[in-house]
């Protein structure tokens, strides 16, 4: 409840950033998400919000084919990860681990709540409390991206740190 | 939220006062072997027969009789094995045919049909129809069986299935499929956005319902060997569990009390128990959960991913998947979790194995070199052949008989290739015969009920 509240109050001042600076906001399209090239450069979402952590920190990592050891890049994400949640200890996350289409429904169950533990696995080794870090797989049923090709199925391959 | 026809609900008792119809007139018995087809060959000749439209004394019946005409010719047509013949052919009336007691059988000689269906309806006096048909071996100018149904009027559609499968069983000695229904999913929206919904229908994809509203995923239905329960996946409250769906009663359960998602699940063949796996802490093992008691044990211990269980007929053995050997490939193991085996050694990955009713082949996925197959191998790794291939084809589900499978494809569609399209397909053991199997959306993870009891 209390993270839905910062929510609504990061989103109703992006709004008025953005209807008082409307030329800002244009200017800012640094190869970023859509959230970041609408957010106005000055202002940025509340820290310790959902925004901040999609944001500042990162909310997912990738993953190898039928692979869930972590990569380089993944653990870097995960070690800012793990500093924005012990900075905020009242927030608790669900990990969604998922994967690719390329492979049967069953063990791809498998595969994504083993990427999500693997996840939750690194976040805890460095202080964050199990009790705080939920898992969930989903399989291939909820594909970040539309593709049938290496660079869809690779952004799919993903473990999402979700801010609850 | 649910709809159900009556239809889910009756059992054979639907179909009550089974009559055995004898030949009107002596038949001298000849020398000439029997018409039969013979399953095991390759790719054979489909069996010319010709189906005569069932005939009735009053309008209502003979609207009756004509659909039942057409559910017996479309599944004999479908499974690949007969040929109907062009009706516009035939050269002795269903109006002759009732009024005399032998077909005149030079004219059906004349059109080249092997077999010959002739049938009534006609209403009796408690509001019932009774259906009667007759199949006749037409060189040996010899009737093969006849029978007789007295049923609701809404149930001539069961009665058809039901003659159907006498056709089927009376020519090739083998269990017809046709009295059987399917559960799957059923899916709409963009590939990102996926709404699935548990859906049942006929083998023919007559009669579908949707039996959950698409709010919650859901996921890999399997019939109880009753036919009047679901085992499933659902996320329902974000926890991913393995549930119990009655199709009676609508009523639906969470199987078991477990720490984590459990998934994958399959009912034991004599319907106490059912097999799921259970993840747990990144490791995932197989389960078993009688449903008598409630008792959960332990089959397999190991830290790799096992999961999609199958038991044989006989409930003997279990057939599954596991990553132990480095990559997904089958095994096989006693239903107490002793004694496993690998049985797939070739290139590639395999999954969701699945015993055939009949207990001499497994069927399976596999993925090799970015495509998709379905494929069969006898329980002890030999004798391995790919029976269909596409871009993803997935899930294979037995016929009861053990002579069809039915699976899904899904293939890129729309949006420049970007979005999915999911069908369901049929295909005869021979690799022969692969035909969609219409559904109102797009499907997959279908599950064959076995023969309706």
């Amino acid at each position: 409840m209390r993270t839905q509240i910062i929510s609504l109050f990061a989103a109703a001042l992006l709004v008025t950033a953005c209807s008082s600076k409307p030329t800002e906001t244009a200017t800012n399209t640094g190869g970023g998400t859509a959230t970041t090239a609408t957010a106005p450069a000055k202002t940025g979402p509340v820290p310790g919000s959902a925004e901040d952590f999609v944001v500042n920190v990162g909310d997912r990592v990738f993953f190898g084919f039928d692979r869930f050891d972590l990569t380089p890049e993944a653990t870097a994400t995960l070690d800012r990860q793990a500093a924005w949640l012990k900075q905020y200890p009242q927030v608790t996350v669900s990990v969604e681990g998922h994967a690719d289409e390329r492979g049967t429904r069953e063990y791809n169950l498998a595969l994504g709540e083993r990427r999500a533990n693997a996840v939750k696995n690194y976040l805890t080794a460095l202080g964050v409390e199990g009790a705080r870090v939920e898992v969930i797989s989903y399989g291939k049923e909820k594909p970040a991206v539309l593709g049938s090709n290496e660079a869809a199925w690779a952004q799919n391959r993903r473990g999402v740190t979700v801010i609850k | 939220m649910l709809a159900l026809s009556p239809m889910l609900r009756l059992g054979r008792t639907l179909v009550a006062a089974l009559a055995l119809l004898l030949p009107g007139v002596a038949l001298v018995p000849t020398a000439r072997a029997e018409l039969r087809l013979d399953l095991y060959k390759g790719n054979q000749q489909p069996l010319p027969i010709a189906v005569t439209t069932f005939t009735a004394d009053n309008p209502q019946a003979a609207a009756t009789g004509q659909s039942i005409t057409s559910v017996i010719s479309a599944n004999l047509e479908r499974s690949g094995l007969f040929r109907p013949l062009d009706p516009k052919t035939f050269l002795q009336t269903p109006e002759q045919l009732r009024a005399s007691p032998l077909p005149r059988f030079a004219d059906w000689r004349v059109i080249q049909a092997q077999a010959l269906v002739t049938g009534t309806v006609s209403n009796l006096p408690d509001g019932r129809i009774r259906i009667e048909f007759r199949l006749f071996d037409v060189n040996a100018g010899q009737q093969m069986t006849g029978l007789a149904y007295n049923v609701q009027p809404d149930g001539w559609r069961r009665a058809a299935h039901i003659i159907s499968d006498a056709i089927y069983k009376r020519i090739t000695g083998e269990d017809g499929y046709f009295d059987t229904r399917v559960v799957y999913i059923a899916e709409s929206g963009p590939a990102t956005q996926r709404v699935k919904r548990l859906a049942i229908m006929d083998q023919d994809g007559e009669n579908n319902r949707f039996l959950t509203d698409g709010r919650v995923l859901v996921l890999t239905p399997r019939f109880s060997p009753s036919t009047q329960e679901i085992t499933y996946l659902s996320y329902f409250n974000n926890r991913p569990r393995v549930y119990l769906f009655n199709i009676d009663t609508g009523r639906q359960e969470v199987l078991g009390d477990f720490p984590g998602m459990t998934f994958a699940p399959r009912f034991s063949p004599d319907g106490n128990r059912v097999l799921m796996s259970l993840a747990q802490n990144g490791n995932t093992d197989i389960y078993s959960l009688d449903l008598r008691t409630r008792r959960q044990t332990r089959l397999t211990d190991n830290p790799s991913i096992d999961t999609a269980p199958s038991f044989s007929p006989d409930g003997s053995k279990i057939t599954f998947e596991s990553d132990r050997g480095g990559t997904q490939q089958i095994y096989t193991m006693n239903a107490d979790g002793s004694d496993v085996k690998r049985i797939t050694f070739d290139k590639g990955r395999y999954g969701t194995p699945v015993w055939s009713p009949r207990g001499d082949l497994i069927a399976f996925t596999r993925i090799f070199e970015g495509r998709f197959y379905i494929g069969v191998i006898r329980p002890d790794g030999t004798g391995e052949r790919m029976l269909a291939e596409a871009f993803h084809a997935e899930g294979p589900t037995w016929a009861p008989n053990g002579r069809v499978l039915m699976y899904f494809k899904e293939r890129p569609s729309g949006d420049g290739g970007r979005q999915r399209t999911a069908k369901l397909f049929s295909i005869d053991l021979t690799g022969f015969n692969e035909r969609q199997v219409l559904t109102p959306t797009d499907a997959s993870d279908p599950a064959w009920s076995p023969l309706i009891p």
